[in-house]
């Protein structure tokens, strides 16, 4: 349960900083080009350069490097089986370095391997960047400002981000809930952790059932208190906070820009810029 | 029968969030006893109780069931859970079976006891908390009331048949008149069956009518363990650590104060109109208090 907690705290880190001070809109579809383009990067200088912005991004961000590294961590398996999936399967032409049967090592295959895992690394990074910074009021609170013009069409801008917000809000309390019945079941005589994958499997029914009663009571009683102060869904309401876009918006916006214009330019013009 | 030597419990140890929830506590709960455990919100009253039946490991300390450390390896925790048994608060909440005989068999099942005394368990424990097993057997728990669910998730716990009874707030929630039903039967428990009970509340009244052992922790530490009348006998010292003294010992106090020569170590309603009765029979001359009374 303690281990749980301390995962689902989540990313984000409360500190004052100009990246935690950017309009969550700005950091969404910043986050989501940065992903795209970390696919068209076809340079080692562009991984550069790339590296370095996000490097600054994240000092400009006052992340504690401890924390980047950590998060990282769960990636570094995926990172690595992609590294040898590309060493090994890559293609087959150039310098041969090692022959072992039907697998073949070659200097461009170990090349093209570390660059794409490299890759892999920067974009879980430019990712996490993003949930360090931004709470999840102010993702949620992004993510409807960003839907709203597609409730012409249909989408239902704002009760989706208020199913993301309860959800979020609730995910403590359900695992606090959690904890609790499994205590109230192992006081039972009931086990959990032993037995085969079935028996564990229905060792979890009497932990489900009471969760989802639970869960089904709190959604009732949310929803009357809700009511009772004024709730009537999403027209015509306001919020405290309302989000605005500001200089440093526009900046972070520019300076975005560049560094995709120089993380994309292809090798030839690198050498010629470099000259 | 349960003996906990410099328990000390840490939560989240290691990281930032650390906290220690129980700082070297020390204490002995012996057979047939009715100990209630008292103490501000946070003070560690739940974490204790955890340490008994062995739900929590202790960061330092050892817990004895029977003078066998239960964390010992050869110790098999099912059992140690079966004979102390342990009621969170809003029992209800852990009802999960389609029929009410098949929650309480729950336990007896977990057991691994063949079909015939689990049912035997089951009516039991069902008529010992009152409800008529043929009535309620075959219902669903989640059809009844607030208080026949609680019944319910006691009687869930007494068709273990443990030996010690670990009641957690087993009256929150509750209106008066279901508090006292189920005080009375915790009492009739203690009485009838033997079981060492022990009652984690926040009413002083309950523990005066039902306890004969305190014990008061204050942030994770014991602060006080002795019988009722001795804690209660300090009533500033109690609020200091934000608790409180039985009703009718404020009211003796308060008449102690006004003049009346009241005993002021009064724990339940009949004790205090005897001794309310008391002082007023004594001659008007000695109606006088005394600094030192006994109290």
């Amino acid at each position: 349960m303690d281990l749980l907690r301390g995962l689902m705290l989540g990313q984000y880190v409360p500190v004052e900083s100009p990246v935690h001070r950017l309009d969550p809109r700005m950091k969404l579809l910043g986050t989501l080009w940065l992903v795209a383009i970390v696919f068209g990067i076809r340079s080692l200088a562009g991984l550069a350069v790339l590296t370095v912005f996000l490097a600054g991004v994240l000092l400009a961000g006052r992340i504690p490097p401890g924390y980047a590294v950590r998060g990282l961590r769960p990636v570094f398996w995926l990172v690595g089986l992609a590294v040898l999936f590309q060493v090994l399967f890559g293609d087959g032409g150039g310098h041969v370095l090692l022959r072992r049967g039907p697998l073949v090592i070659t200097r461009e295959s170990l090349v093209a391997g570390v660059f794409y895992g490299y890759r892999l690394i920067l974009l879980v990074v430019a990712t996490t960047l993003m949930t360090f910074t931004t709470s999840s009021v102010e993702l949620t609170d992004g993510l409807e400002r960003l839907l709203r013009p597609f409730r012409r069409i249909g989408l239902p801008a704002h009760e989706l981000a208020l199913m993301m917000t309860i959800a979020l809000r609730f995910i403590p309390t359900l695992l606090e809930e959690t904890d609790k019945i499994m205590k109230a079941q192992m006081a039972r005589g009931a086990e959990f952790a032993s037995g085969s994958l079935v028996r564990r499997a229905r060792a979890l029914v009497p932990l489900l059932v009471p969760l989802f009663v639970g869960a089904f009571r709190r959604a009732d009683a949310l929803a009357l208190a809700m009511e009772a102060r004024g709730y009537r869904g999403g027209e015509h309401r306001t919020r405290m906070k309302e989000l605005h876009l500001a200089a440093r918006d526009y900046v972070a916006a520019g300076m975005l820009a560049l560094v995709s214009a120089a993380v994309l330019l292809p090798p030839s013009l690198w050498r010629v810029v470099v000259r | 029968m349960i003996r906990c030597e410099h328990l000390t419990y840490v939560y989240q140890r290691g990281t930032p969030f650390a906290a220690t929830a129980l700082d070297d506590v020390s204490l002995e709960i012996g057979a047939g006893q009715v100990v209630g455990i008292i103490g501000a919100t946070g003070s560690g009253k739940s974490t204790l109780v955890q340490h008994f039946n062995g739900l929590l490991r202790p960061t330092a300390g050892h817990v004895y069931l029977d003078d066998v450390d239960i964390h010992a390896r050869e110790v098999d925790r099912r059992r140690v859970r079966q004979q102390i048994g342990l009621l969170f608060q809003y029992p209800e909440h852990q009802l999960f079976e389609e029929t009410v005989s098949a929650d309480v068999g729950f336990g007896p099942r977990n057991l691994g006891l063949g079909t015939e005394e689990v049912q035997a368990r089951t009516r039991r424990a069902l008529a010992q908390v009152g409800l008529d097993p043929d009535a309620f057997g075959p219902r669903s728990p989640f059809a009844l009331s607030n208080g026949e669910m609680r019944r319910v998730a006691i009687a869930g716990l007494l068709a273990m048949e443990p030996r010690m009874l670990i009641l957690d707030e087993p009256t929150a929630g509750l209106d008066p008149r279901s508090r006292r039903e189920i005080l009375d039967r915790i009492v009739r428990l203690h009485d009838t069956r033997g079981l060492t009970i022990v009652l984690i509340t926040h009413s002083m009244d309950a523990v005066a009518r039902l306890c004969t052992r305190l014990i008061v922790l204050d942030r994770g530490r014991l602060v006080a363990d002795g019988s009722v009348r001795e804690v209660f006998s300090d009533p500033a010292w109690l609020a200091s650590l934000g608790l409180g003294i039985p009703q009718v010992a404020v009211c003796a106090r308060l008449l102690r104060e006004r003049g009346l020569p009241v005993r002021s170590d009064v724990l339940t309603v009949d004790e205090a109109r005897a001794a309310i009765l008391d002082a007023l029979s004594r001659p008007a001359g000695s109606r006088t208090v005394s600094e030192n009374s006994s109290g």
